[in-house]
């Protein structure tokens, strides 16, 4: 039976596709629970109730949202190019969803264990911005145009950080494998042998980063509700629309995942002695998506020439001065060697 | 199955299990729901009047100024990936002629800042 799984060609398939599947079901049904969580998180800091009638203290309300959108009519916008229109939702929806196939939730626990698993995630995740310009510009309207374009411009600017932070810890660790990464921040300290305290500065740039990046607010412009409506999404309705949702926060979700992975350990213990595993991964992202939750709470919104400035003027420069810096201190092994951790071969 | 294609077959599984998830959810609407399309309902979204030219119109040259940006620092940050992950064999010879590059892109980074084309006034 073992050898079955292991060893024939079907066999892998279907062990491949019932991890798919338990991963992707996974996700989609906590999706839900975040998405409740960061209403209820929202809520509180609001000191108002969030959402609270269907269901015990309102658990079910996404999957009552969930029937909504699924009984709610399509409508397509007269001059709308009709494959683009609904090929965007598509693009948002899918790409978010197959960055997971490399995410390792504990030791050995990863669907596909690729020797370039972040090159993978940037190249997936970079392809979301299509769905953006596509949404935008299919609608044929002038609120998704302009809310495409800023989205688009967002994005990219963005993800030249993101991609000079993790290039700062690859330089840490010799490896593009996400399990590799966790490996390397494995110490005796525990909590303090991570990544995030030799890469402090770059763990406040990530998550800022990853904020603009899933266009969560503060840097919601897209979405600005008083100038642009809803940025993209405006023409949109009913299940497509449902699928730009599901894709954004999945991208939410995963920035979480990817924090932990880089700078907070994965699925490793904090305290030297217990246990490592999966519960410890969980916890990690349920924690930083309660930052996510509180952030958008909290924060106002930024104008969108300050928000450029931040990524261009401020972000790239103190990125790319980072990785110079990671380099030299890995080159002459500086500070104990914190910065040279090739436990992995490489 | 060897260890490549056993790597890489996930990709395939979780792209075709998420196609799926999606044209299902799409066509679960198409399905269930009711549509009655009138000439008000599918006209394109405007505040307080009506459409009255196509909305692919012209646009600020500046994203296209950042999307050109975007493109060498995102080929910056290709270059760098396979020198970090052979950094600790390239030796000091890769360390300082990495530094070279990154000084030549800094140099036009710089540039590109005097030249105010970050600006978003």
């Amino acid at each position: 039976m073992v050898d079955f799984f292991y060893n024939t060609n079907l066999g892998i398939f279907l062990l491949v596709t019932l991890e798919a599947l338990l991963v992707i079901v996974l996700l989609l049904v906590a999706l839900a629970f975040l998405m409740y969580a960061d209403r209820k998180i929202w809520a509180a800091v609001q000191m108002r109730k969030g959402p609270n009638i269907v269901g015990v203290f309102g658990l079910l309300q996404s999957f009552a949202d969930f029937i909504k959108y699924i009984v709610k009519e399509i409508v397509v916008p007269a001059g709308a190019d009709k494959p683009v229109y609904f090929l965007a939702p598509m693009i948002s929806l899918v790409f978010p969803l197959i960055v997971w196939a490399v995410i390792p939730f504990a030791d050995g626990w990863v669907v596909s264990d690729m020797n370039v698993g972040i090159l993978y995630v940037l190249a997936a995740s970079s392809l979301v911005v299509y769905g953006v310009i596509m949404g935008g510009w299919a609608s044929n309207s002038k609120y998704p145009f302009l809310g495409a374009l800023r989205s688009a411009a967002q994005m990219i600017s963005y993800e030249v950080s993101i991609g000079f932070i993790i290039i700062g810890v690859i330089l840490s660790t010799g490896s593009l494998n996400l399990s590799d990464i966790v490996r390397a921040q494995d110490g005796n300290y525990g909590f303090f042998s991570w990544y995030w305290l030799p890469q402090l500065p770059m763990v406040v740039l990530f998550f800022v980063s990853a904020l603009a990046e899933t266009n969560r607010p503060p840097f919601d412009l897209p979405e600005a509700e008083s100038e642009l409506v809803a940025g993209y999404q405006v023409e949109y309705s009913s299940t497509p629309f449902l699928l730009f949702m599901i894709g954004e926060l999945t991208e939410v979700v995963f920035m979480c995942a990817m924090i932990s992975v880089l700078f907070f350990g994965g699925w490793l213990s904090p305290i030297p002695g217990l246990p490592d595993g999966i519960l410890w991964m969980v916890g990690k992202m349920a924690f930083f998506f309660f930052l996510f939750a509180l952030v958008k709470a909290i924060t106002p919104r930024y104008r969108y020439d300050q928000l450029m400035r931040l990524g261009w003027k401020v972000f790239l420069p103190m990125s790319l001065g980072w990785v110079v810096l990671v380099a030299f201190f890995a080159q002459y092994h500086l500070f104990g060697g914190a910065y040279a951790r090739w436990v992995v071969g490489g | 199955m060897d260890g490549l294609l056993r790597a890489y077959l996930p990709v395939l599984v979780f792209l075709g299990l998420a196609i799926i998830i999606g044209a299902v959810l799409l066509l679960a609407a198409v399905v269930v729901a009711v549509r009655h399309p009138d000439a008000e309902k599918i006209s394109a979204y405007e505040c307080g009047f009506n459409a009255f030219d196509d909305a692919r119109m012209k646009f600020d040259v500046r994203f296209y100024l950042v999307s050109i940006l975007f493109i060498i620092f995102d080929l910056e940050v290709a270059f760098l990936f396979p020198w970090a992950v052979a950094f600790k064999d390239v030796g000091p010879l890769g360390f300082w002629s990495m530094l070279v590059f990154l000084a030549v892109l800094t140099v036009g980074f710089s540039y590109e800042w005097k030249k105010g084309a970050l600006e978003w006034e």
